[in-house]
């Protein structure tokens, strides 16, 4: 098991340089000079270009340049936005946790409606409850979400006017954040109103983010129980005279969260993906505004940090759930 | 089943009486039709095609046509809407039917566009991956991680922020989003069928690399390339969307059905149609791409089969 | 009254391509203490006959029959819940592949002392103590430590030992044994089937043992019912059976049992079970049988006495010859 661990995260390094490649080859490709894609000037004196050119490092071979970057990255300097002068890593670590927080209450939304959905869909394969629960699966799998969102706001929020259009928490409120998490830090604060504030800000992004895993993991979840409902152990299961409840929900279900882990898994990526549109739709300060925002002020050093830093975070994910994978499968567990 | 022995099959399917074992193809029709969603869906897909198709000749007016005096203009059955707009116009006069007709035939148009590039660059990369032990191999499939570690619209946000947002850049950005999937299904399945007697077989009767390769693995990987194709058509409908109403995808006044949605947001409370129009065309676009996918998987894996 | 009691049983599919009939009105009796064997080839629907008795047939199944009793009770009538009571604790019932019929997600203790706690309610010290007893008694060395070990760790053998100590957990009535020894290999066979009848003897239970291996058969039942595409076409006690088979299909089996072969080559029975597209109008047996005549393509063949081992055929055979044949030396002379 732990050699298993090591091999997975030696596995990742030589991915992790190649991404690092791509975004410093990818910041050279920008259309326009490099000292003004870096700095934002136009129209910059020779000498100062002489100045930016030494103090960006451009003069020196490009295998000089990228061992430079790779060893800034190695020391957390991923680089400074153009726009604010403030470095990318501390940007990126204030408003990480705001993505973060979406991110996992979308997932959970996504887990404790998509499951019970899928297995009530396949032991009741051919009904009308099947038909129903696997049709709105398809359309909310079909869903464009920044679409949804907008749908949502327009229903929920403009003509019933129960909850807020955007942000996180109200501008009433304002506390120093403890853990960057609005749900704990409103809570934290004592503020009366604060936490309701930011449970009801928190919403209708959690649908929009959580509509397409939820929709991947009620039908993930209803093919893997299919399957397995014809296995023999689940035949042994049921010659025990055991209850239908035992039978699917225990012996069934416990083998068939394997593949619907790993489908949970894969929807990270597809989650951070999601957040992009979400966010930007609720301007809700993560990590997927900041990005847009970068492009739109062409700020190319955020792009090339914060993509480098965000595939990092999605394959340290993918290792966890690899991981966890052992964990509910015992033949890996105890293969390794 | 190799496909040079499937027309032989299909004539005798349909010559013997009714009660003898359906033909592989007589199965797969009959599987595929029997699921009236997956019919569904396909009629649904064909009359878009035809609209995508015949827009010039089914369209009221041009997609970037303005009729100043007639902004905002309601859908002709709610109150102030007008005959001559069926679904209203946007706000500067546009006839929003003629917009989402031309908008079908870019959808799908990016659609098929980027099935068929990652399909043929996938299958090539596929093969090679699966034929060429070593460095080929590794290296294809290592370039193949680190496009799969990057979420897939940022991926495409990144290249289309550095090649400049045009509906052709967005296409070349999906198609790049969607290669590893294409490269790791043909890699498995080759590596799979390659053990089989059949490719021995082949082999010993003097067949080249090449052929074997194209002629002889190939025809029997298809079936879950196929299904992967219905869902890469979707997605990168959805994608493309996307990318459309984030303002890099399609530029305005193409009638692309994200950048329609891009310029409507502000009018979400005034003239709630702008958005919900293009929005809902999306939908029901890629659900019933999705619908007829479904139907194709359950149709070729034997396994969803009722047997 | 005997243990188990099935009359005129009839299991239908559905499927992709319409109704298939997999049991055709079987009709077996089992006493306690008893071992019944069922032969027959792959597809002659002896399994589903048993999976139906368990009522573990899957949602596309049809079972009807004019007698289904269990010890007395009306197995057709009984509610699910009743039914899951009797279940896993006074029938029970062992499978063909043992490697796959244990979960892989939990372990050998958790698998057997779950019945203990739904059917006897036994508190988890006393779960624990019993399934050492039985692992023990089903002959698996070191039991405790076996407890907490995962199916994949386990042998074919050892998990169908495993299968066989759960099928034993609350003292069933009955045992029916679904080819328990096809997937092992032939050393472990014996072993297993050896297990399988002293803990029957011991215990007094009624097993059902379903073979298409006569060795088997031979070695270890007491009456023998063989099964032909879905019917049952002879009964017997297993030493008349082995003498003077009265069908033509059982005779065949017998023949080609390589410890009977006289000649060079080892005698078969030509073409397969009929599937669902094929399957003759009257008699079933009658495209592979050496004695079929036009009758047996038009007419169903009767039922015979006991006399004649209950045999489903129009020329019931008495030592080799077929009794109101018209061609008695068989087919072959015929044409």
């Amino acid at each position: 098991m732990f050699s298993f661990i090591i091999r997975r995260v030696l596995l990742v390094i030589p991915t992790f340089l190649a991404i690092a490649f791509l975004t410093f080859v990818a910041i050279r490709l920008v259309p326009g000079d490099p000292v003004e894609a870096r700095t934002g000037e136009r129209g910059i004196s020779p000498e100062r270009l002489a100045h930016f050119r030494h103090e960006l490092g451009l003069d020196q071979p490009v295998w000089k340049q990228f061992l430079d970057y790779l060893w800034q990255i190695a020391h957390g300097d991923f680089g400074t936005s153009i726009s604010t002068q403030t470095p990318i890593l501390t940007e990126f670590t204030t408003l990480f946790p705001a993505t973060l927080e979406l991110a996992i209450c979308a997932m959970l939304f996504a887990t404790i409606l998509g499951i019970p959905a899928g297995v009530i869909a396949a032991t009741r394969r051919g009904t009308f409850v099947d038909y129903t629960l696997m049709g709105a699966a398809l359309t909310g799998f079909s869903m464009p979400i920044f679409w949804w969102g907008l749908l949502l706001i327009l229903f929920f929020s403009v003509d019933l006017g129960w909850t807020p259009v955007s942000g996180r928490i109200d501008l009433l409120y304002y506390f120093e954040p403890v853990t960057g998490f609005m749900l704990i830090d409103s809570w934290l604060s004592g503020q009366e109103g604060a936490f309701s504030s930011a449970v009801s800000h928190l919403i209708l992004p959690t649908i929009v983010l959580g509509t397409i895993p939820l929709a991947t993991i009620a039908r993930m979840t209803r093919s893997a129980m299919l399957e397995i409902l014809g296995e023999d152990y689940v035949r042994t299961a049921r010659a025990k005279g055991l209850s239908p409840f035992r039978v699917v929900g225990i012996h069934a279900l416990r083998n068939a969260l394997i593949p619907v882990v790993t489908v949970i898994g894969l929807q990270v990526g597809a989650l951070m993906a999601g957040a992009v549109l979400t966010e930007y739709i609720f301007s809700w300060p993560g990590i997927g505004s900041w990005l847009i925002e970068s492009i739109q002020r062409r700020d190319y050093p955020v792009l090339q940090g914060g993509i480098l830093l965000v595939s990092g975070i999605v394959i340290v994910i993918n290792i966890l759930v690899d991981l966890l994978y052992g964990v509910l499968n015992p033949r890996i567990r105890h293969a390794r | 089943m190799p496909a040079d022995r499937m027309p032989a099959e299909r004539t005798a399917a349909a010559m013997v009486e009714p009660k003898a074992p359906p033909g592989p193809f007589a199965a797969f029709f009959r599987d595929f039709s029997e699921n009236r969603a997956a019919l569904i869906g396909l009629i649904l897909l064909g009359l878009l095609v035809f609209v995508a198709i015949f827009a010039d000749f089914l369209a009221p007016y041009s997609p970037i046509e303005q009729f100043r005096e007639f902004t905002r203009i309601p859908p002709a059955w709610v109150e102030g809407g007008n005959r001559a707009f069926l679904l209203g116009t946007d706000e500067i006069g546009r006839d929003m039917l003629s917009r989402l007709i031309f908008g079908a035939r870019l959808s799908l148009f990016i659609g098929l566009s980027v099935v068929v590039a990652s399909m043929a660059v996938g299958i090539v990369l596929g093969l090679v991956a699966a034929f060429a032990p070593g460095w080929p191999s590794i290296v294809i499939m290592r370039a193949m991680d680190v496009i799969l570690s990057v979420p897939s619209l940022l991926l495409a946000i990144v290249i289309v922020a550095i090649i400049g947002p045009s509906l052709t850049n967005t296409i070349v950005a999906i198609t790049v989003v969607y290669l590893p999937y294409y490269v790791r299904l043909v890699r498995a399945s080759a590596m799979q069928e390659k053990t089989r007697d059949y490719v021995t077989a082949a082999r010993v009767g003097g067949a080249g690399t090449l052929r074997i390769m194209f002629k002889t693995v190939l025809p029997n990987c298809m079936a879950p390339i196929i299904v992967q194709a219905a869902l890469t058509i979707s997605n990168a409908i959805l994608e493309a969307a996307a990318l459309g109403f984030l303002g890099l995808g399609a530029q305005p006044p193409s009638p692309e059905w994200g950048a329609m949605l891009a310029s409507a947001r502000e009018f979400l409370q005034s003239a709630p149609w702008i958005v919900t129009e293009p929005g809902l065309a999306i939908l029901i676009t890629v659900l019933a791409i999705n619908l007829v996918g479904d139907g194709l998987r359950d149709a070729l894996d034997p396994k969803m089969r009722r047997s | 009254m005997p243990l188990l009691e099935i009359s005129d049983l009839t299991v239908d599919f559905k499927t992709g391509g319409g109704q298939f009939r997999a049991v055709d009105g079987v009709s077996l009796t089992v006493d306690r203490g008893e071992i019944l064997a069922i032969v027959g080839e792959s597809g002659s629907g002896k399994s589903v006959a048993m999976l139906a008795v368990m009522g573990l047939l899957p949602w596309t199944a049809t079972v009807t029959a004019r007698t289904l009793a269990f010890d007395g009770r009306d197995l057709l009538t009984l509610t699910p819940r009743e039914r899951r009571r009797l279940v896993g604790k006074d029938m029970a019932m062992i499978f063909q592949e043992p490697m796959s019929s244990l979960n892989p997600c939990f372990t050998v203790g958790y698998q057997i002392g779950e019945s203990l706690k739904v059917h006897l309610g036994l508190s988890k010290s006393e779960r624990r103590q019993r399934a050492i007893e039985l692992l023990d008694a089903v002959g698996i060395p070191d039991p405790e430590r076996r407890l907490s070990a995962f199916p994949h760790q386990l042998s074919g053998g050892m998990s169908q030992r495993v299968m066989i100590a759960i099928a034993l957990a609350c003292r069933p009535k009955l045992i029916i044994a679904d080819e328990p020894t096809t997937a092992l290999d032939v050393t472990i066979q014996a072993q297993i089937l050896e297990l399988l009848v002293s803990l029957q003897r011991e215990t007094d239970t009624g097993l059902v043992l379903i073979t298409h291996d006569m060795g088997v058969v031979a070695e270890t039942a007491e009456r023998v019912s063989v099964h032909y595409a879905g019917q049952k076409i002879e009964e017997q006690p297993v030493a008349p059976l082995f003498e003077d088979p009265h069908h033509p299909y059982t005779a065949a089996l017998l023949a080609a049992l390589p410890e009977r072969a006289t000649g060079k080559r080892l005698p078969s029975i030509p073409g397969v079970v009929p599937g669902q597209f094929d399957r003759p109008p009257a008699c079933l047996f009658e495209p592979r049988c050496r004695f079929a005549t036009e009758r047996c393509r038009t007419k169903a063949p009767p039922r015979q006495g006991a006399i004649a081992g209950f045999a489903l055929c129009h020329y019931p055979l008495t030592h080799g010859r077929p009794i109101g044949h018209p061609h008695p030396e068989g087919r072959e002379v015929a044409a």
